[in-house]
């Protein structure tokens, strides 16, 4: 269990006043996206808005083009050979695919955890500080104030506070899975993209992480791309199911599983196909 | 007979096959290892390592010379062959599709299948003949022309055996890819590239050839390295192949400390991966 004073650390961003203002309306715009690999075009002229410190499920059958769109918002996919976007996303208000537009600097505000966990092979302070180390911040106490709040926040701090220092692969696979989450917060971006966090995890350590989500949401806008229905239903305020490279339909998480306009969302959502 | 009864005939057979096969590969090895050490521990003493060489019908004497000259080459080999190797390594492993990389790896493929004479009168001809003397830095142009290739394949292929993920993570952080290369990627592949580098000395350690017209040898205490120098290997080929049975005895020491800084060298390589393996693995 948590102490009083964990929970309110927890509310506490790392770096950054919370606001009330400006919560829910568009974060991430996107505007008449087409994504391509090579001749194949696997999203088609997507339109969605995002909104700010709300969380986002993306959910649609495999090869339906939601991790590819997903990873489109960090622009993860610009080290996929051939690989081309056309179209706006826009975070701010700022397109991020404009000429000039520096990758470094967005990936920074749009952190990203991946499906399978990806520590490295490094300790797990060092795990967390590498994004702060990289940043420039190379100051030991700032570093350990960090590195302990990112690991509250992550949920994982009382498992690992004792062995910071050891690898990070003594850690069990969801432990693994919340480093990772804790090392995106480290660098405290503003968005968090999650590509089927919890989809190799048990079921214990898949509560955990959506508990953590969650959380989380206070503070920082969320888009997960999950397989798991009854996960989409539980985490998420919007849902945007994707069917063949197309957004089928995109409302409340409620409408999308109780009152979906479409047909084929419903057949989707309650198993008919998949 | 039944099913199972020539099923178990059929499987004893494949199994008795495969015995045989180990033993027939490992028997040379054995033999070599066994001979070297029957003849060459007993020929071994303090003397040997730090003695210099006596002339013919003195009894005792050593290598000292020699060795410390083999120690000198393998360094000016590796200085050379490591940097070039490795960073040359990183660009295929980079960038592996491009034109140049394909090149760069044909080049390397090649240059590890040439004879290592031929590369020895190679490094004559450009650092000898230039300068009309044979010299320890001739001998290590040549060594480290033959640990090149085998340092840049080796780095190319376990940077590539780096999973994607941790390449993302890094640049999902912020990270450009200089820096995730240099930060993540390569530390994640260092225990095998070190063993690479080891593996890739203990081959050059034991070459004779090249040096036979590069670092010559010498009969004297020598670590200049603009000049001739003695080496382990082209002393035991000098000494092998005299008719002093003094001399023999000291080729079969020569043999078994070349034997031994081979086997060394593994060693001292399976170590370090499984040190430094422990951080790195589940």
């Amino acid at each position: 269990m948590m102490t009083t004073i964990e929970m309110e650390r927890i509310a506490t961003p790392v770096n950054r006043e919370p606001a009330e203002s400006g919560k829910g309306t568009s974060k991430i715009s996107v505007q008449n996206f087409d994504f391509y690999y090579g001749p194949a075009k696997v999203l088609h002229s997507i339109n969605l808005e995002i909104p700010d410190r709300r969380v986002t499920a993306l959910i649609g059958p495999s090869g339906c083009g939601k991790s590819t769109f997903i990873r489109s918002i960090n622009r993860m996919n610009d080290i996929i050979p051939n690989a081309r976007a056309k179209g706006t996303i826009t975070i701010d208000g700022r397109d991020i695919y404009a000429a000039g537009t520096d990758v470094v600097a967005l990936r920074r505000r749009v952190g990203m955890v991946f499906q399978k966990s990806n520590p490295f092979p490094k300790s797990i302070y060092d795990n967390i500080a590498y994004g702060l180390r990289i940043g420039g911040m190379h100051n030991k106490r700032e570093l350990n104030a960090l590195v302990e709040k990112s690991l509250i926040r992550a949920a994982l701090w009382d498992e690992v506070k004792d062995r910071l220092h050891e690898g990070a692969f003594t850690l069990s696979g969801g432990q693994q899975q919340r480093l990772c989450i804790a090392r995106a917060l480290a660098v405290d971006p503003e968005i968090l993209l999650m590509d089927e966090p919890a989809s190799a995890l048990d079921p214990i350590a898949t509560t955990k992480i959506e508990e953590l989500i969650w959380d989380l949401k206070v503070n920082y806008t969320i888009v997960i791309v999950t397989h798991n229905m009854q996960q989409a239903a539980r985490v998420s305020d919007r849902t945007a199911f994707f069917m063949l490279g197309r957004l089928v339909e995109y409302a409340d998480t409620k409408t999308i599983f109780m009152n979906p306009k479409e047909k084929m969302t419903e057949d989707y959502v309650t198993g008919r196909f998949g | 007979m039944s099913y199972s009864g020539r099923r178990k005939i059929v499987s004893a057979i494949a199994e008795a096959l495969c015995a045989v096969a180990v033993i027939l590969a490992l028997l040379p090895l054995a033999m070599i290892l066994f001979y070297v050490i029957k003849q060459g521990f007993t020929s071994l003493n303090w003397a040997f390592f730090t003695h210099m060489p006596k002339p013919v019908g003195e009894p005792g004497g050593g290598m000292a010379n020699a060795i410390v000259g083999t120690l000198i080459l393998i360094g000016l080999a590796a200085t050379m062959a490591v940097p070039v190797g490795c960073i040359c390594g990183i660009h295929l492993a980079e960038y592996p599709d491009s034109r140049f990389a394909s090149v760069v790896r044909f080049a390397a493929d090649v240059l590890n299948g040439v004879p290592s004479i031929v590369v020895g009168i190679f490094a004559f001809g450009l650092v000898v003949l230039p300068v009309k003397r044979f010299s320890a830095i001739a001998g290590g142009v040549a060594l480290g022309m033959l640990m090149i290739p085998v340092v840049v394949r080796t780095t190319e292929e376990l940077l590539r055996l780096v999973p994607t993920g941790l390449r993302e993570a890094a640049l999902a952080l912020g990270a450009t890819r200089a820096r995730a290369v240099f930060t993540v990627i390569v530390p994640a592949a260092l225990p095998g590239i070190l063993t690479g580098i080891l593996v890739a000395t203990a081959r050059i350690a034991g070459e004779t050839a090249p040096l036979l017209f590069t670092a010559l040898n010498n009969s004297y205490w020598s670590t200049n390295i603009t000049q001739p120098i003695a080496s382990l290997t082209v002393q035991v080929y000098t000494y092998a192949n005299s008719p002093y049975d003094d001399w023999h005895r000291q080729a079969w020491a020569g043999a078994f400390l070349l034997v031994m800084i081979t086997l060394t060298l593994s060693i001292i390589a399976r170590l370090a991966v499984r040190g430094l393996e422990r951080m790195n693995r589940p």
